[in-house]
């Protein structure tokens, strides 16, 4: 084929299962580590935390996880999105409590339908975005002092809104909170998502290998394609049979993967996803290359507010309370955590959806597993740090080893 | 006839003349270096080649017709692509990215074998050998780069192509590479403007060679019939500069010298 034939005689070219091994032992040295240091950290997590408390891996507790994760991982969506144009937002916090209070009290004090109170939340969110992307285009301040204004004023701002009381509660009998606490998939529902999720990577997979193959472009092989649906059915059908031996698998965590999925199809498969990495890697490159940069730049801030403002409800939800502590704490570092965890890079240009997914597991199951431990906060902001700490030097160590391979 | 011709270009910035009544004239299929020493205005010229700055006055004719490129977009849509010194690849973007950066087909729904195989068709037009086209950019050459930043020029058809100093922190080989794509580009029929202050290089790739020097034409010279003093001597200018001055005074102490001791 010709297209192969142009290609440098220099590189290595290998069919067969050993060659696909090599190739993968080689970017592992190469420090094109992807998704592998986060899952083994995961599975040591849970292996160490399992064998100190026996609860922790049972359905029961699992359910619990996966809720918990939804707030957070959500906001953390959005963190990946401004950390892939190299900026940071510290305020994520802040605008998740402020919406979360808007909810409240637009819902239960001015009797709001509960739609619209959600609405006008995600709202103001998306507008706090769109008046940092403003800030930063027109004045040009770093968006780390932006955004830490920014986690100062709301703070403010939704203690001003809940008040004197400080609290405010969600009839547990709304739709929020029914959807946040007690709705689940039901167990036929989930297993036929599981069959769904394989059959339609298989489709795609299918008919872009077909595409590339009538393009003359090597493809990969239907026996691949087979074995990775069939190991999803397996994985993924496990682990909702497991839940299912519990409540089984929230509609939240449904829409935290949902939202993940779709956040992964925009970043890969369209030309904005390609604008961010494009910002983050070279700014001036993409501005010559007819990239509206300071739109890039609206879109990315809004983007990550306004899942912010999504992640504040949900939190508030799960609550069944939006109070002073809503989105205060550890919300924001571990959002920013959870990205960094997972493999996006503080500097830009690095990082995927499916990274704030794993992180926030990563988070979760530290917090859980002390949690059960009945060890206090203190232990958990620790061990969280050291985590934190571990998996940035992976990456960076996995960075020095890409540029020694140049990559 | 030629598909570009400046005429009397002129360009000030403040009071600063960069250039003062330049004329320039491309052909389909030939390579015209522009060289000159630092200050002479190949930089301000190119400028205004890709509309980055326009002139204030003088006239350009693209394919015959008086043309005026008000901005970058205007250049791209008249044919004239232009590859800046530096690049302005993405390094954490492969090399399919970097080539359509911009330019995506279908952009809700990114047509990425589509890409590949036109990407897979510029770098055939150039001849040039990329280890594949999904590696990061970060992982290629400085000659690498350069091919695809070339090719990436090629990306809208153009039929100028502006190099600008494209053989500048390359090696020996790599620049070897870079000289085969600007006669691949030739062969192609693209016309080709390189800017370059390694006169071996222009000796070796131009048909061309336009001399500038304080923002004005300081000769036209056949490249392959000129030798490279008489175009440092048209950069310098001849017979005005500290080298041809000061031989010019020696000789005059030389001789008065001889002639009689009058020191």
């Amino acid at each position: 084929m010709a297209a192969v034939d142009l290609s440098d005689e220099r590189l290595r070219q290998g069919v067969g299962p050993r060659a696909v091994v090599g190739l993968l032992v080689d970017r592992v040295r190469a420090g094109e580590l992807g998704m592998v240091p986060v899952v083994a950290g995961l599975v040591v997590i849970w292996a160490v935390l399992q064998a100190l408390n026996p609860i922790f891996l049972s359905s029961t507790n699992l359910v619990n996880l996966t809720m918990e994760c939804v707030p957070v991982g959500i906001v953390a969506l959005g963190i990946v999105c401004v950390l892939l144009i190299g900026q940071i937002d510290l305020s994520v916090g802040s605008i998740s409590g402020l919406a979360a209070a808007i909810t409240a009290i637009l819902f239960v004090n001015e009797q709001w339908p509960v739609w619209a109170a959600v609405l006008a939340a995600v709202a103001a969110g998306c507008a706090i975005g769109v008046l940092y992307a403003q800030i930063y285009n027109r004045v040009g301040i770093p968006s780390f002092v932006i955004t830490l204004a920014g986690l100062l004023s709301f703070l403010g701002l939704q203690l001003k809104a809940l008040g004197t009381s400080g609290s405010v509660n969600l009839p547990y009998d709304s739709a929020l909170v029914r959807f946040a606490q007690l709705s689940f998939v039901p167990a036929w529902l989930s297993y036929l998502l599981v069959l769904g999720a394989a059959a339609g990577l298989f489709l795609v997979g299918y008919l872009y290998a077909r595409k590339r193959r009538t393009a003359d472009l090597p493809a990969r092989s239907l026996r691949f394609l087979v074995i990775r649906s069939a190991v999803l059915v397996i994985g993924l059908g496990f682990a909702v049979w497991y839940l299912n031996r519990s409540r089984g698998v929230g509609w939240m965590f449904v829409l935290l993967v949902a939202l993940a999925l779709a956040l992964h199809y925009a970043l890969t498969s369209t030309k904005w996803g390609k604008s961010l990495y494009a910002v983050g890697g070279n700014v001036e490159a993409a501005r010559r290359a007819g990239i509206n940069v300071r739109l890039v730049y609206v879109s990315a801030f809004a983007f990550c507010t306004t899942l912010a403002a999504i992640g504040g409800v949900l939190g508030a939800a799960r609550l069944a309370a939006a109070n002073q502590s809503s989105g205060g704490g550890d919300v924001n570092l571990n959002a920013i955590a959870a990205a960094v965890i997972g493999g996006t890079s503080l500097f830009g240009g690095r990082g995927t959806a499916f990274a704030a997914v794993l992180g926030i597991l990563v988070i979760q199951s530290i917090s859980s597993g002390l949690t059960l431990l009945s060890l206090d906060s203190s232990y958990r902001f620790f061990v969280t740090g050291v985590v934190l700490l571990l998996a940035v030097g992976v990456d960076s160590l996995a960075r020095r080893s890409r540029a020694s391979h140049g990559r | 006839m030629a598909i570009l011709r400046l005429q009397g270009i002129s360009k000030n910035f403040g009071a600063v003349a960069a250039l003062t009544d330049v004329d320039l004239e491309v052909d389909a299929g030939q390579v015209v270096a522009i060289v000159g020493d630092n200050g002479a205005g190949k930089s301000t010229l190119v400028k205004v080649l890709s509309g980055v700055h326009s002139p204030d006055g003088g006239r350009i004719a693209f394919e015959g017709r008086e043309v005026t490129i008000p901005g970058p977009a205007a250049a791209h849509r008249l044919g004239i692509a232009t590859v800046f010194q530096d690049l302005a690849l993405c390094e954490n973007l492969n090399v399919i990215e970097n080539l359509f950066l911009g330019q995506e087909l279908s952009p809700f729904r990114l047509d990425d074998v589509a890409m590949e195989v036109r990407s897979w068709e510029l770098l055939r037009q150039l001849s040039a050998k990329l280890p594949a086209v999904r590696l990061p950019v970060a992982a290629l050459s400085g000659g690498q780069r350069q091919t695809v930043a070339i090719a990436r020029s090629l990306l809208g058809d153009p039929k100028i192509i502006i190099l600008d100093e494209p053989t500048a922190a390359l090696g020996v080989a790599q620049t070897a590479e870079v000289l085969n794509l600007i006669d691949r580009l030739r062969e192609n029929g693209h016309g080709v403007v390189m800017i370059s202050h390694n006169m071996s290089d222009v000796r070796a790739v131009a048909d061309q060679v336009v001399v500038l020097r304080l923002g004005r034409n300081s000769g036209v010279f056949d490249a392959r019939t000129t030798s490279s003093e008489e175009i440092v001597a048209a950069i310098t200018g001849a017979g005005d500069n500290a080298v041809t001055q000061r031989a010019a005074r020696s000789e005059t102490v030389d001789r008065s010298g001889m002639a009689g001791g009058a020191w």
